[in-house]
């Protein structure tokens, strides 16, 4: 077999997707990363490093954990890849764990991230605070006001959070300020990416990161399956990552792999071909390649655009990818928590929702089925509440006492689905 | 240092006219104002080039303009509300007739999507000899620049402070109409403080290449562009007049400031070291011929 998701052509390509389109002002940090990460990643010490802390520190390995009572429901056999049971409460730690180690080894003192749901915020704000660097997090206004408690979190972990108010306010262009930020601070900082995009080598250099969770699940529902691997692998995509990490370890096996992104950010399924972020990959935009707004209940798969090297795998055949309605994943969102006693993210909740909408069709029944589970919904939960029930002013006093001082900093949660109040 | 603009032929052509007027020791103002972001903006390009300005440099507005700072972002955005277009604005620049070479700045995307050919035609229809898309680095731009030639467009490239070398004096002979040297690591905006980077960039870039150097991002005040212009062949002047334009100025107004950036550069000590050629032929002319008075 050809490497199917092997290392990318020496100009970053997958296929005829990634690059590296950047001002000038950033080809040479670029390169630099490129050859930092290419020397780390072919030393034994430094994976011993990371190894480390993804185990002492991250909690690693996350269980593979077979999921009875869906499986019950839904007529085939569901597993979870728990990356919710990751620090900081989803895979976004093994990235920015690999990326503060390789910042520290290139000598730079200084983070900078985007983020939209603001797990990547929070996980880089946690590596910053055990590497001792210090931390800037910019992240989009509107997302600010649907994320509060984890602004809150990076500013407990010391980070301090830039809100970005141009444009639609949220991850798109938190990216644009981010890199805005690293021409100017190249010097001494690093960019910590969190996804599989942007100009190469961030695609390429976060999925070997996020592959330790294709890599273990593998080896784990071999263990359960007796040797066999299961016959569909199903996660999200916002940028891509999770699904990437986890495609890493089974793009070798007979598993159809499914990426699922939300269906008002479905880059592969309604965008097109095109330029942005330093990255040649399928965006959504419209006739003339302005780029469009993405929407959807979760935040963190608010993006327009997809990691290259998913383009690639779609084009390829070997990846195929679908959406799923908002609808959709809090039905799934719901069916996890009452039958596993799991509450997911939302972000994952995309990939449950497709696997229950498709399952005894396109999936056979009987089938195995492996979900990426990328995040824990705790962050979610008081959106979740606010569709389901109206807003938090309905709870009683006790209650409300013991919410107010988050309140203050939500506004948004006054609004019953924030989502839906976004203007295009 | 003297402006002999009168000795120059009346082409539009961007490459030839920066190249002739840099030889007769002129001293070189390309100013940049983003296309639509008024509805006078037109009158404004008219104004610039009253004023003294050797090119104008249109943006086309692009949503997510990543080397642009606040001033430019808000332009940008403005023009995009007012309905602005790739091709709405190339038809407004080809009826315009402005009385120097026209430049088109915009972002990657916006060109991938017309297609190249296609792109550069309708820069070419409109009368534009020259295009500057600041996100594709030298790697990726080869079928862009094989295109604009063949379209007769100077695909302008940029330089950066960090660029090593070997790689700029690469860059430099990739570069048409001109080599846009970034004077600091940053985005587009107004500094109140010239970077020293923007000081060394044109002398260095002037050893490796006889195409004009001009130093833009950060040139915001008339005394910091002629402190530029000591060492390189000209100036790219942006979000002081955006600025301006965003604020309300009259035509009159932008007229007179962008004067006051020509009369600057006029007075300029050529540096030392500055290897470009051609700065004696300019001797000719006698006191600053900026006809605009400096307001
Ligand atoms: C839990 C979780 N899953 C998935 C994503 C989407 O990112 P990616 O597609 O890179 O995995 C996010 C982003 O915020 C997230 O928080």
């Amino acid at each position: 077999m050809t490497a199917v998701m092997g290392e990318p052509s020496q100009a970053g390509y997958f296929g005829s997707f990634g690059g590296r389109f950047v001002p000038e002002a950033l080809v040479p940090a670029c390169m630099e990363l490129e050859a930092a990460f290419s020397a780390a990643w072919a030393d034994a010490g430094f994976h011993a490093e990371l190894d480390l802390l993804l185990g002492s520190y991250g909690g690693r390995p996350t269980p593979v954990t077979e999921c009875r009572r869906l499986s019950e429901r839904l007529g085939i056999r569901v597993l979870l890849k728990r990356e919710d049971l990751a620090h900081t409460g989803s895979h976004k730690l093994n990235n920015v764990v690999g990326q503060a180690l390789l910042a520290r080894r290139m000598g730079k003192q200084r983070l900078i991230a985007e983020t939209g749901a603001g797990q990547h915020g929070v996980a880089t704000a946690t590596a910053a605070a055990l590497f001792g660097m210090g931390c800037v997090v910019f992240m989009g206004g509107l997302d600010m006001e649907r994320q509060a408690l984890n602004v809150f979190r990076m500013e407990l972990l010391g980070a301090e959070v830039r809100p970005v108010e141009v444009g639609s306010r949220t991850l798109k262009d938190a990216v644009n300020e981010a890199l805005r930020e690293w021409v100017a601070t190249v010097d001494s900082t690093h960019y910590c990416l969190g996804s599989v995009m942007g100009p190469h080598p961030y695609p390429w250099m976060v999925r070997e990161l996020q592959r330790v969770v294709g890599d273990e699940a593998r080896a784990q529902c071999r263990e359960l399956l007796g040797g066999s691997d299961p016959d569909w692998v199903v996660a999200c995509v916002g940028g891509g990552s999770n699904a990437a990490g986890t495609f890493a370890g089974f793009a070798g096996s007979g598993a159809a792999l499914v990426g699922v992104e939300a269906a008002g950010g479905a880059a592969l399924s309604h965008g097109a071909p095109g330029v942005v972020h330093g990255m040649y990959s399928y965006l959504l935009q419209d006739e003339v390649g302005q780029i469009s707004e993405a929407h959807s209940i979760s935040a963190g798969l608010d993006y327009p655009g997809v990691g290259p090297e998913h383009a690639h795998l779609a084009a390829s055949g070997r990846a195929r990818y679908d959406f799923a309605t908002d609808e959709e994943v809090l039905a799934a969102f719901r069916m996890l928590a009452e039958t596993e006693g799991i509450i997911p993210a939302l972000e994952p909740a995309h990939a449950l929702a497709w696997v229950v909408r498709n399952a005894g069709t396109t999936i056979p029944e009987g089938a195995c089925v492996l979900v990426t589970l990328s995040g824990r919904g705790d962050k979610d939960v008081a959106q979740v509440r606010d569709i389901l029930r109206g807003p938090a002013g309905q709870l009683g006093d006790g209650q409300a006492g013991q919410l107010g001082e988050v309140r203050s900093v939500r506004p948004a949660e006054q609004e019953p689905a924030p989502r839906a109040e976004q203007e295009r | 240092m003297s402006s002999p603009v009168s000795q120059v032929g009346t082409s539009h052509d961007l490459a030839s006219v920066l190249r002739e007027r840099r030889d007769l020791g002129r001293k070189l103002l390309v100013a940049y104002l983003t296309g639509g972001m008024v509805p006078g903006w037109v009158e404004m390009a008219h104004a610039l080039a009253a004023g003294g300005a050797d090119a104008i440099e249109v943006g086309l507005p692009f949503s997510d303009p990543m080397i642009d700072g606040p001033v430019i972002q808000r332009a940008s955005l403005l023009a995009l509300g007012r309905g602005a277009t790739p091709a709405g604005l190339l038809e407004e620049i080809a009826q315009a007739r402005i009385e120097v070479p026209v430049a088109v700045m915009t972002y990657y995307n916006l060109v991938f999507r017309a297609g190249h050919e296609r792109m550069a035609g309708a820069m070419a229809a409109a009368g534009v000899t020259g295009a500057i898309v600041p996100d594709l680095p030298l790697e990726e731009s080869a079928p862009w620049r094989a295109a604009a030639a063949a379209a007769g467009v100077s695909a302008v490239l940029l330089v950066a402070p960090v660029t090593p070398e070997e790689r700029a004096a690469e860059i430099c002979r990739q570069s048409r109409g001109f080599v846009y040297a970034a004077g600091l690591m940053g985005v587009t905006g107004e500094r109140e403080v010239l970077a020293s980077s923007a000081q060394v960039v044109g002398s260095r870039l002037g050893r490796l290449t006889d195409l004009p150097v001009c130093v833009g991002i950060g040139v915001s005040t008339p005394e910091q562009a002629r402190s530029v212009t000591s060492g390189a062949d000209g100036v790219v002047v942006g979000s002081a007049f955006v600025r301006m334009i965003i604020d309300g100025a009259t035509p009159e107004e932008i007229e007179r400031v962008s004067a006051d950036f020509r009369s600057a550069i006029d007075e300029a000590d050529d540096g030392a070291d500055d290897g470009a050629g051609g700065q004696e032929i300019g001797e000719a002319g006698g006191a600053g011929s900026a006809p605009y008075g400096d307001g």
